[in-house]
């Protein structure tokens, strides 16, 4: 009954095993010689300056919401567009067209907002 | 269920292990001669077993023992446990998304069939799925789902470095892989509204189907636009050339996993790889007609002008030559993602965004819409 989530679980953990073989090689044949600069984090050479955890631009934000919205509206779009056919064959055709329309008009017009309000520009 | 433990860890075996990450491999192999051909070099050609030098090849295998025989270690200041499990949530949503995927049509048992509407009709018994590994309907839905898993890899590797490179590479990435899913869901609405279905195998049988008596309903016949739009996307995706910002080596070295050596390293560029296998195998399912031969179905080849047997070809043959044409679309399109990576310089990120949002975005919209409203005046 449940066939289909019992052969993709087989498959992840076949995939999480081969990872994990994968390593476990890498640490038996690897050598293991730590120094105080090696373990250093990578800065071109130079001495690590401050922290890396610091603030980054804000646009990496906006991008992150806009995907939230925009990605829910996919979800929504995807069983209309699998159905649309059938709602065609049963004469409906029209009402459910003009329906998405109205809904993609209104994603378009967020589309247009966050556009005019400059939230997909990098510069 | 014993059974179905041994034939899944059958065709896993079959399907990813040995397709996929054998395509995987020989492309990092592939990628180099490529570049070399492009520039005018002769490429990777020393590694020799004895004498064999076999065009270079063996180079994989002297890349993957070099990785093995590494030291693997987490730098002072990173983040232990999250650097530590960074490549598997790479490596793993990579293989997992190729469990929907057909290589092959169902099988009907004691080769029992009719065609009817340009697709074999099982008359005795359930069909059988040996030919991809999980039969799930909703497969197009549970690759979209994967496929949005592998941004923690990158972006936690990225940001559990505690490095100022990974960290801006970690966030580009993440920005560009959420940006990019958008647009790749999107522009397959249309396709779904033509075959009506998300499940993978279906759609593809869906595409034998004949447009005015001789022209195969492949996806890139019906949505010419959205093949494009989506394979753009699907290379944006796997942060390959021409959209590699996030790794980009003239800005941050090597981006999101600078800090990484030996294996951990190799997981986060095999995944890369296999992710490039995924994308020629979603683009030959979805637009390319995935194991479809044109006017072969499971009796023979068909006549297109009047629809009758023109030559009888046995059904375990023709299974061969479904999946052999399966095996040949994805390389030609593994091989058009390595043109395309040698060919085009990089872009920059405001460019990447601009692409995204402002192009692919809009022209799907409206692509939706013409889909739409062609298949209410066609009706």
């Amino acid at each position: 009954m449940y066939e289909q989530y019992i052969t993709l679980g087989i498959l992840a953990a076949v995939a999480v095993v081969t990872g994990a073989a994968i390593l476990f090689l890498n640490s038996i044949l690897g050598p293991k010689r730590w120094t105080a600069s090696k373990l250093d984090t990578f800065e071109t050479g130079n001495e690590p300056e401050g922290d890396a955890r610091q603030r980054f631009s804000i646009r990496f934000y906006l991008v992150a919401i806009l995907f939230i919205l925009f990605d829910i509206e996919v979800v929504f779009l995807f069983p209309w567009a699998v159905l649309y056919r059938q709602y065609i064959a049963a004469g409906l055709g029209l009402f459910v067209f003009i329906e998405m329309l109205v809904f993609i008009s209104i994603l378009g017009v967020g589309l247009a907002y966050v556009w005019r309000k400059g939230a997909l520009e990098w510069d | 269920m014993l059974v179905l433990i041994a034939l899944t860890l059958l065709k896993v075996v079959g399907i990813v292990l040995a397709f996929v990450m054998l395509v995987a491999t020989i492309m990092t192999w592939a990628d180099r001669k490529q570049s070399a051909l492009i520039q005018d070099r002769i490429g990777p050609n020393r590694a020799s077993i004895g004498s064999v030098r076999a065009a270079g090849l063996i180079h994989i295998l002297a890349d993957a023992l070099k990785t093995l025989f590494k030291e693997d270690f987490t730098p002072r200041d990173a983040n232990q446990g999250l650097f530590r499990i960074a490549p598997f949530l790479a490596f793993v949503p990579a293989l997992l998304a190729f469990a929907v995927i057909p290589v092959g049509d169902t099988y009907c048992p004691d080769g029992a069939f009719i065609v009817q509407n340009f697709r074999d009709v099982c008359t005795a018994g359930a069909q059988a799925d040996y030919f991809r590994v999980s039969n799930m309907g909703a497969g197009l839905l549970c690759i979209f789902a994967i496929v949005s898993l592998g941004v923690y890899g990158a972006s936690i590797g990225g940001w559990a470095s505690n490095n100022k490179f990974a960290l801006i590479g970690g966030v580009r990435v993440t920005a560009q892989m959420v940006s990019y899913e958008v647009t790749m869901g999107l522009t397959l609405v249309g396709l779904l509204m033509i075959y009506g279905t998300v499940d993978l195998n279906e759609m593809v049988r869906a595409q034998g189907t004949l447009l005015w008596g001789f022209v195969p309903m492949w996806g890139i016949v019906t949505q010419p636009v959205a093949f494009f739009l989506f394979f753009t996307a699907a290379i944006a995706e796997t942060k390959r050339p021409p959209f590699d910002i996030p790794e980009a080596e003239s800005e941050l070295a090597a981006g999101y996993f600078v800090e990484y050596s030996s294996m951990r390293f190799a997981l986060f560029t095999l995944s890369e790889y296999v992710a490039s296998v995924l994308v020629a195998m979603m683009v030959t399912t979805l637009f390319l007609g995935g194991w479809q031969v044109p006017y072969l179905y499971g009796d023979g080849l068909h006549n297109p002008m009047t629809g009758d047997l023109a030559l009888s070809i046995p059904y375990l043959l023709v299974k061969v030559i479904q999946i052999g044409a399966f095996c040949f679309k994805v390389l030609a399109l593994c091989w058009l993602q390595l043109q395309v990576r040698w060919t085009l310089p990089r872009f920059r990120y405001d460019q990447l965004m601009k692409l995204g949002w402002k192009v692919i975005l809009p022209l799907s919209l409206i692509n939706v819409l013409v889909t739409g409203l062609w298949l209410l005046v066609a009706a």
